[in-house]
């Protein structure tokens, strides 16, 4: 790869046309979706998504408070809570928890904190079989991939390659019907509840007033995955609090409209805590573990307005890049507008790593309209170029700006070089001085200049006495 | 995002015409200039000004834009309203400074830039209350709405004049979150993911068959028009301004 090639771009370029093609017309499905479930819905769901941002915001700006709160009101109802505070530790007590408990088979749903901590690997490392059983992420661990979207892991995928990984598998002939995909997976996946030791899933909230875990899935992976078992384990953000019950009401609803279009997702459920009198069926032993990985962090820095995400995918799908690229366009587990702003961020000390990530946008701000929770992710973007700026990170094929501000700022100096670059109209493509130009020549035309010529005609007709009347034709 | 509602308004104004005016869009900024004096303005064209600055703002050169930014609020000093023909160089004032100043001290006067910046068709709608414009154009008008006028009131002001012309038939472009692709420099730094992006929205207006492709920036007009005609796809670009010079200027 060319050094002067910014990596998404070229990721962009060599992804096959059917990839694109998919993930670009499923997101523009979910866009319109989205939209119209709102406007019919509400009649100024923008007031709902400012009111989310601003609850969300609030429990940022007092996180240690609630993150106690939570603590205490998880401890009254039986649970065991956990604090972990880099991945490793937190891959560490999921596995000693397992060990403690004798459990060799864990079930899972889905949930991008174990994503983030690449947690199937380590666990299959020690001798613990974990299965995914949302059918996305199902797909995605059969494959050996990785999901390239928060709400649909397989939007690359189409349905033939799906029932290939199957035959693979050895769940049946090859067969590319959605519906029999969906039977075998099932019956596959059922099996592996009942032979199952622990139920591990995430958490979409938890609220501090009342330790109420919610979990939304469209699937009822995550009930089987807790029926069949007396031990569940969930891996939490710590971002995931808010404050009080009631909030979750406002969040749901803004969650399953923006995320596919629905008005609450099939199964939301609300675990009070493990097995007890009030509650007589579910897992005996219940363990919460907060994740930081690099959280409290972010929420240090001046772009904290990101931890308000609830993983909702309406930025990617609205997202001009995004539409082009999938997640896998942007290396890291989060894809998207949300993931160009934090990856670089929980990247920590490897922020240069992904510090091409926030440059690789228009600008656009269709990501800010569509947030359930009003992120100003522009914004974001732009204070994290101002970083990579201000470290001295390069950039490929970005044009320096120092001589821009020169030129900008010297109006004789801006004048002469507008009326010279009328000269360019009379040099071939191939010998314009700029290589991105080139590039950007290849499948564009530019517009003739027409330095100065403006500047002339302001100055010619000031010349000329102004005539009130009938100065036009 | 909200602008600032008691901007100053009234028939004597400064025009910022915009870099690219100066390079490429001479017609536009005249048919700014005649736009304006057509509804009784006097306009004042400060000769010494340039840049809003968006192009180091946004490439992350906070410096560099700083210089520009300051440079800019010195050129348009005073206190008349300052009419920008483009949603984009309008935001820089009004969003882009906030950010770029918000640790900085002595900002009175890019913040007094910002309060007296208008985005041309805002500022003839809300501001001057001209809501209609006398003339005939049978033409079909594909209006494309730039991102950076995003909650703010010109893509409404852009239709009330658009759509008061006898004649005139506005089409909705599908894919209405989609951008251009063109995003400044971005469209240098990533020149085939712009393109992509470019090509959806072109076939969201292609698919229109429109007589006319309408903005309120040029910027976005020259990105889908440069892909357009590189493929030899026919589709005429005009700023809003100029259509509404040529449809008449006895108004």
């Amino acid at each position: 790869m060319s050094k002067s090639v910014q990596p998404i771009d070229a990721f962009a370029r060599d992804l096959p046309r059917e990839t694109r093609d998919a993930v670009l017309s499923s997101v523009m499905t979910r866009t319109a979706g989205r939209k119209a479930k709102l406007e019919a819905d509400y009649e100024n769901p923008d007031d709902l998504r400012r009111l989310a941002g601003k609850v969300k915001q609030h429990t940022l700006e007092h996180l240690d408070e609630y993150l106690e709160q939570a603590e205490a009101a998880l401890i009254k109802n039986g649970a065991t809570v956990h604090f972990a505070s880099t991945a490793e530790d937190a891959r560490e007590q999921v596995l000693a928890i397992l060990k403690e408990n004798g459990a060799k088979r864990v079930v899972k749903s889905k949930s991008m904190v174990t994503e983030e901590i690449h947690l199937n690997d380590f666990l299959q490392k020690n001798g613990v079989e974990c299965v995914e059983t949302d059918l996305g992420e199902f797909i995605i661990q059969i494959d050996g991939d990785t999901p390239s979207h928060i709400v649909q892991p397989i939007i690359h995928k189409n349905r033939r390659q799906v029932a290939q990984s199957f035959e693979e598998l050895g769940l049946g002939d090859y067969n590319d019907d959605p519906q029999t995909i969906t039977r075998r997976a099932r019956k596959h996946l059922r099996e592996k509840y009942l032979q199952s030791d622990a139920g591990m899933t995430g958490a979409n909230f938890v609220s501090a007033e009342s330790g109420r875990l919610v979990i939304v899935t469209n699937e009822g992976n995550a009930r089987f995955g807790m029926a069949a078992n007396g031990l569940h384990i969930a891996l939490v953000g710590i971002e995931k609090v808010v404050p009080r019950d009631k909030d979750l009401g406002l969040l749901l609803n803004l969650l399953g409209r923006s995320a596919t279009a629905q008005q609450l997702t099939v199964y939301t459920q609300f675990i009070n805590g493990p097995r007890s009198k009030s509650q007589p069926s579910g897992p005996e032993q219940m363990h919460v573990i907060f994740l930081d990985n690099g959280r409290s962090r972010v929420l240090k820095s001046k772009e904290r307005d990101i931890l308000r995400c609830i993983r909702c995918g309406a930025c990617l799908n609205v997202c001009p890049v995004y539409r082009q690229t999938s997640g896998h366009g942007y290396r890291a587990v989060y894809g998207g507008p949300v993931g160009a702003v934090l990856s670089p961020l929980l990247a920590g000390d490897d922020f240069s790593k992904y510090a091409d990530l926030p440059k690789a946008s228009s600008l656009c701000g269709a990501c800010n309209e569509v947030c359930p929770v009003n992120i100003p992710i522009p914004e974001l973007l732009l204070r994290l170029r101002s970083r990579a700026n201000q470290e001295g990170i390069k950039s490929a094929g970005s044009p320096p700006m120092a001589p821009f501000a020169k030129l900008a700022t010297s109006p004789k100096l801006w004048q002469t070089a507008m009326t010279a670059s009328k000269a360019m109209n009379h040099l071939p493509i191939t010998m314009m001085p700029v290589r991105p130009l080139q590039e950007w020549l290849k499948i564009r035309t530019l517009p003739k200049w027409s330095g100065g010529e403006f500047r002339r005609w302001m100055r010619e007709r000031e010349g000329e006495p102004r005539m009130d009347t009938n100065k036009h034709e | 995002m909200p602008q600032n509602k008691s901007r100053p308004t009234g028939r004597k104004v400064m025009l910022m015409a915009t870099c690219l005016s100066d390079v490429f869009f001479a017609d536009m900024a005249k048919a700014t200039v005649e736009v304006l004096e057509a509804v009784g303005c006097e306009v004042i064209f400060p000769e010494a000004q340039t840049c809003c600055g968006q192009p180091a703002f946004n490439s992350g050169d906070f410096p560099a834009a700083e210089k520009v930014a300051r440079y800019t609020a010195e050129v348009f000093a005073g206190d008349l309203p300052v009419i920008v023909p483009s949603g984009s160089c309008a935001a820089m004032h009004f969003h882009g400074t906030d950010l770029l100043f918000e640790d900085k001290t002595d900002t009175e006067k890019v913040e007094n830039l910002a309060g007296r910046t208008w985005e041309l068709f805002d500022f003839l709608v809300n501001g001057l209350g001209v809501k209609q414009w006398s003339g005939t154009l049978n033409k079909k008008i594909a209006l494309h709405h730039s991102c950076h006028t995003r909650g703010s009131d010109t893509g409404a002001a852009m239709e009330t004049l658009l759509s008061s012309i006898e004649g005139v038939e506005l089409v909705e472009v599908g894919t209405p979150e989609q951008c251009c692709g063109f995003g400044g420099t971005f469209s240098v730094t990533f020149p085939h993911l712009s393109g992509e992006i470019g090509q959806v929205k072109l076939d969201s207006v292609l698919a229109q068959s429109p007589d006319l492709l309408v903005s309120a920036d040029m910027s976005c007009l020259m990105h889908m028009g440069g892909l357009a005609e590189k493929q030899d796809k026919e589709i005429e670009t005009r700023h809003a301004v100029q259509v509404l010079r040529d449809v008449g200027l006895n108004q």
